[in-house]
């Protein structure tokens, strides 16, 4: 156990040592918050229904490790795709065709310190251990004006016991680029892994940038990421989150919209059953006018499983014309699962249209009897119930490819026939 | 009028003043300031009240000192000083008024002022409104009395009660809001120095509204009230209680606590205009409201909440309801207006534990001046609520770029047969809208009021017909000038 890290995260004294070099201010306030800060507790209003502190009772370690074939990991069969195995990046099975437009660079082999980050790290225990502990990273910049057809794609896959993945990834698309990401977290074995992940994502003018994630853990892993999002004037962001399995997952989004003129997406889907914790959290800070956010949620939450949303919208005084929609939906399968939402709005502009909504509610059962009746089984009913409530996020999907894979892992994990 | 615009308006509304900020002169009985057990003790043996509550607020006042002022609402302020309140302040009077005609014609003219208008009412008995009047903290008229004894309904200060109920004050007070709920109802339980008690019996139908009048008026008195309104099963009961303050510059505190309980197939209604002191247009002054109100339901009982808030520099209050038993009935309907530099962090719970319960959330909020609004409520479905039904919705009209409104609902939800719904929105009145008015000859100012009023009406609607008046007024002084 390190000593700087006494109060949180406990780390085996054999911890390899990072070959990423953070600017020396980052990292000493990094290590400075990670000193100072406990894990957040139910009594911290961000962390009120999500406990952690399973978190201190683990040794963590950041061995690596290897494994034979990846291909049932693949979501889209680009070329381009970068493998990351417990943090570290795995040459073998990573396919560095990277498309014109595109520079890709890992973090370990950029040679300047990299340089401040936009993440917040003042009492964000987390974020401070990524920084400080970093274990494996990626840049991709995508040069002005560049139009990405090909996807890239990031597969991270957890293998071992009690293992600790610090990884960050940045991205920066440049003035009127336009590109897509895909995002893939996956465990291969093991107990009590924690991959924790940051981005530092940057949208500049009339930039297009679209992520997709999927998180497929499993139920003895932990998940905590961070996306940390600029938005200058014109640009557009998309990001999906699809958490179809996982132990315990967090995720937190933080947009600032910086420029007029934005338009904003984030959708996402979390199925859960058995005893998963998913949380999804997410900031929309509009600070100036003439901008747009949409936001849509909806979760099935099975068994003894507890999700959580808590959206929030601020409207900056002055940003003036700001259109902020939020919606979430639930559905409760089993009297022992539960459900807190909490979609939040606080403005300060008046010119504004802003609204959300949350419903909680359980599949209807007249409908499944209209189903039953032309000769559906009850399981095939219920599932198709599901799959079309979840469907709206899931048809935000637009690349086809991913489109199926998820299907493919609904299938392997809720047994969905229909 | 045709060119008289909004920023106009704006600072029409800004330089009217406080309408019923005005002082009453009269001697008092006061307190030192200050609060520690020998304060409590005084405040009790002034009350003449029995051993067993003594010992209550003493417990309360240990219980207080261990707590922390609640810091999580989205107001800011300057925290009172506990120490420099005066906790007790009486009118000076020896004998308690025999009949109308005894008491003090200033006071009389204080509340005709307010426009409660006593004497009106001692004309028209028989209609249907009976006043509990406290000025600061004791209870000075007391009318219908006789009438409602008829019945066998119960309806007395709080000290009246302690005197001449002390079994049913005893059994039921605390149990809705105990002292160890919160910081200010901690407070309320040590200090408490009157407020009004309700019983009605079984199967009894209260023929008419009941109400009380709140004022504040002794400079630098913070007043804690306590209300009790116990309504028996098969009962029904409409509870009125209304406020105003004189014009003060230094903050006054008022820490009140209701509580509410609804045996089975009894229904409640509670309905609370406010329009307490809230401070000039620079923010000076007003009085801080931090209250807790809650009631409980048996089975198929009923609590319904209405409030019109449009006073008070701050404002810290979630009427609740639990509902305990099953088929039981919460409702919330709120219109909270604030202007200036006010700031309001309102809402309520509704608690969900018996099976079938339903529960209704309507809050529209109104942001004006430099104000913030914000709603902030939970709906809380606990694992044996099968089948509960809830239905929030909270809309916020922002009328200047300078005010803010906000929005922070909680929703847990542990079973699966529960359906909820939330829904909010944010916007400001439509362009469009004053335009359509505009073009068929209604001032803008008048357009403004009519858009209120309809934006509103949903609460409105749910006041007893005395006080739905009243609140329109309100709503047209807190914002005919202050509508920007």
């Amino acid at each position: 156990m390190t000593e700087l890290t006494k109060n949180n995260i406990n780390f085996k004294s054999d911890l390899q040592p990072t070959t990423i070099t953070v600017s020396e201010h980052d990292k000493q306030k990094a290590l400075a918050v990670l000193q100072n800060t406990p894990l957040p507790t139910t009594r911290v209003e961000a962390w009120k229904y999500t406990r952690v502190a399973k978190l201190g009772k683990i040794d963590f370690v950041n061995n690596s490790a290897t494994i034979d074939n990846i291909s049932s990991y693949v979501i889209d069969d680009t070329n381009c795709s970068f493998v990351f195995i417990n943090g570290h990046f795995s040459k073998e099975h990573s396919s560095q065709k990277i498309p014109a437009g595109v520079s890709i660079t890992l973090l370990s082999e950029v040679n300047s310190p990299l340089e401040a980050s936009s993440l917040k790290l003042e009492g964000e225990v987390f974020n401070a251990m990524n920084t400080a502990h970093l274990t494996g990273g990626l840049q991709i910049d995508i040069a002005p004006n560049a139009l990405i057809e090909t996807p890239v794609q990031i597969i991270h896959i957890l293998k071992g016991d009690n293992i600790l993945a610090n990884f960050k990834t940045i991205v920066n698309a440049e003035k009127s680029a336009q590109a897509e990401i895909i995002q893939g977290f996956f465990s291969e074995s093991g107990e009590h892994n924690f991959c924790n992940s940051t981005s530092e994502i940057n949208v500049a003018e009339n930039a297009v940038l679209r992520i997709d994630k999927i998180q497929y853990e499993s139920e003895k892993s932990f998940h905590i990421s961070t996306e940390q999002v600029q938005q200058d004037k014109n640009s557009n962001f998309r990001i999906n989150t699809f958490t179809l399995n996982g132990g315990l997952v967090r995720n937190n989004l933080n947009i600032d919209v910086n420029g007029q003129n934005c338009e904003t997406h984030l959708n996402g889907a979390y199925l859960l059953k058995n005893k998963q914790h998913v949380d999804n959290h997410s900031v929309v800070d509009h600070k100036v006018a003439h901008c747009e956010s949409h936001e849509l949620y909806k979760g099935v939450i099975d068994d003894n499983s507890t999700a959580v949303f808590n959206g929030k919208v601020f409207v900056r005084p002055d940003a003036q014309k700001i259109n902020a929609f939020q919606s979430n939906g639930n559905v409760l399968l089993s009297d022992s699962a539960t459900i807190n939402s909490k979609p939040e709005l606080e403005i300060y502009a008046d010119d504004v249209k802003c609204s959300h909504g949350s419903t909680t509610g359980q599949l209807d059962e007249e409908a499944i009897f209209y189903l039953r009746a032309r000769g559906l089984s009850e399981k095939s009913a219920r599932h198709l119930m599901v799959s079309a409530f979840i469907g709206d996020v899931l048809d935000k999907i637009t690349n086809e490819n991913i489109k199926t894979y998820t299907h493919r892992l609904l299938n392997d994990r809720f047994g969905w026939e229909f | 009028m045709s060119n008289y615009t909004e920023d106009e308006l704006a600072q029409d509304l800004e330089q009217q003043e406080y309408k019923f900020g005005f002082t009453t002169d009269i001697e008092s009985d006061q307190a030192p300031k200050g609060l520690n057990e020998d304060i409590i003790r005084f405040i009790s043996a002034k009350k003449e009240e029995p051993k067993w509550l003594l010992e209550n607020r003493l417990e309360a006042f240990a219980l207080w000192k261990t707590m922390d002022e609640p810091n999580w609402a989205h107001v800011k302020y300057e925290k009172p000083d506990f120490q420099d309140i005066t906790y007790y302040s009486a009118p000076k009077q020896s004998k308690k008024y025999e009949s109308w005609d005894d008491v003090d014609p200033e006071m009389k003219e204080t509340m005709k002022k307010l426009g409660i208008s006593m004497e009106e009412q001692k004309r028209l008995t028989g209609t249907n409104v009976a006043v509990d009047f406290v000025m600061d903290s004791v209870s000075v008229a007391t009318s219908f009395k006789s009438k409602l004894k008829e019945l066998g309904i119960i309806f007395c200060s709080f000290s009246e009660a302690v005197q001449d109920y002390p079994e049913l004050v005893k059994k039921y007070m605390g149990t809705v809001v105990p002292a160890s709920d919160n910081f200010y109802a901690a407070l309320n339980s040590a200090v408490f120095t009157d407020g009004s008690f309700c019983y009605i019996p079984k199967g009894v139908r209260c023929p008419m509204e009941l109400s009380t009048y709140f004022r504040i008026n002794e400079g630098g008195t913070g007043q804690f009230e306590r209300t009790l309104v116990v309504a028996d099963e098969d009962s029904y009961v409409s509870y009125l209680e209304g406020c105003t303050a004189p014009q003060r510059d230094e903050n006054q505190l008022h820490a009140a606590v209701v509580e509410l309980i609804a045996m089975d197939n009894a229904e409640i209604k509670y309905s609370t205009v406010q329009n307490w002191y809230p401070g000039d247009k620079n923010g000076v002054g007003g009085i801080f409201n931090f209250v807790t109100k809650r009631g409980i339901c048996g089975t198929n009982a009923k609590v319904s909440w209405t409030q019109v808030e449009t006073g008070s520099a701050v404002t810290w209050k979630y009427p609740s309801c639990i509902l305990k038993g099953d088929n039981s009935v919460g409702e919330f309907y709120s219109v909270a207006v604030t202007n200036n530099y006010q700031q309001a962090d309102t809402g309520t719970k509704m608690i969900h534990l018996g099976k079938n319960t339903k529960s209704t959330i309507i809050s529209k909020g109104i942001s004006a001046g430099k104000s913030h609004n914000s709603y902030r409520g939970l709906v809380q479905i606990h694992k044996n609520a099968s089948n509960a039904r809830n239905f929030s919705q909270c809309d916020s009209l922002l009328m200047t770029d300078e005010s803010g409104a906000h929005t922070f609902p909680y929703i847990e939800c542990k079973n699966s047969s529960a359906k909820i719904e939330h829904e909010a929105t944010t916007s400001k009145i439509g362009e469009d809208q004053i335009f359509y008015c505009l073009q068929r000859g209604i001032s803008e100012e008048k357009a403004i009021g009519l858009i209120v009023n309809g934006y509103c009406k949903e609460v409105l609607n749910q006041l007893p017909m005395e006080f739905a008046v009243e609140a329109q007024k309100l709503l047209t002084i807190s914002l005919e000038g202050s509508v920007g």
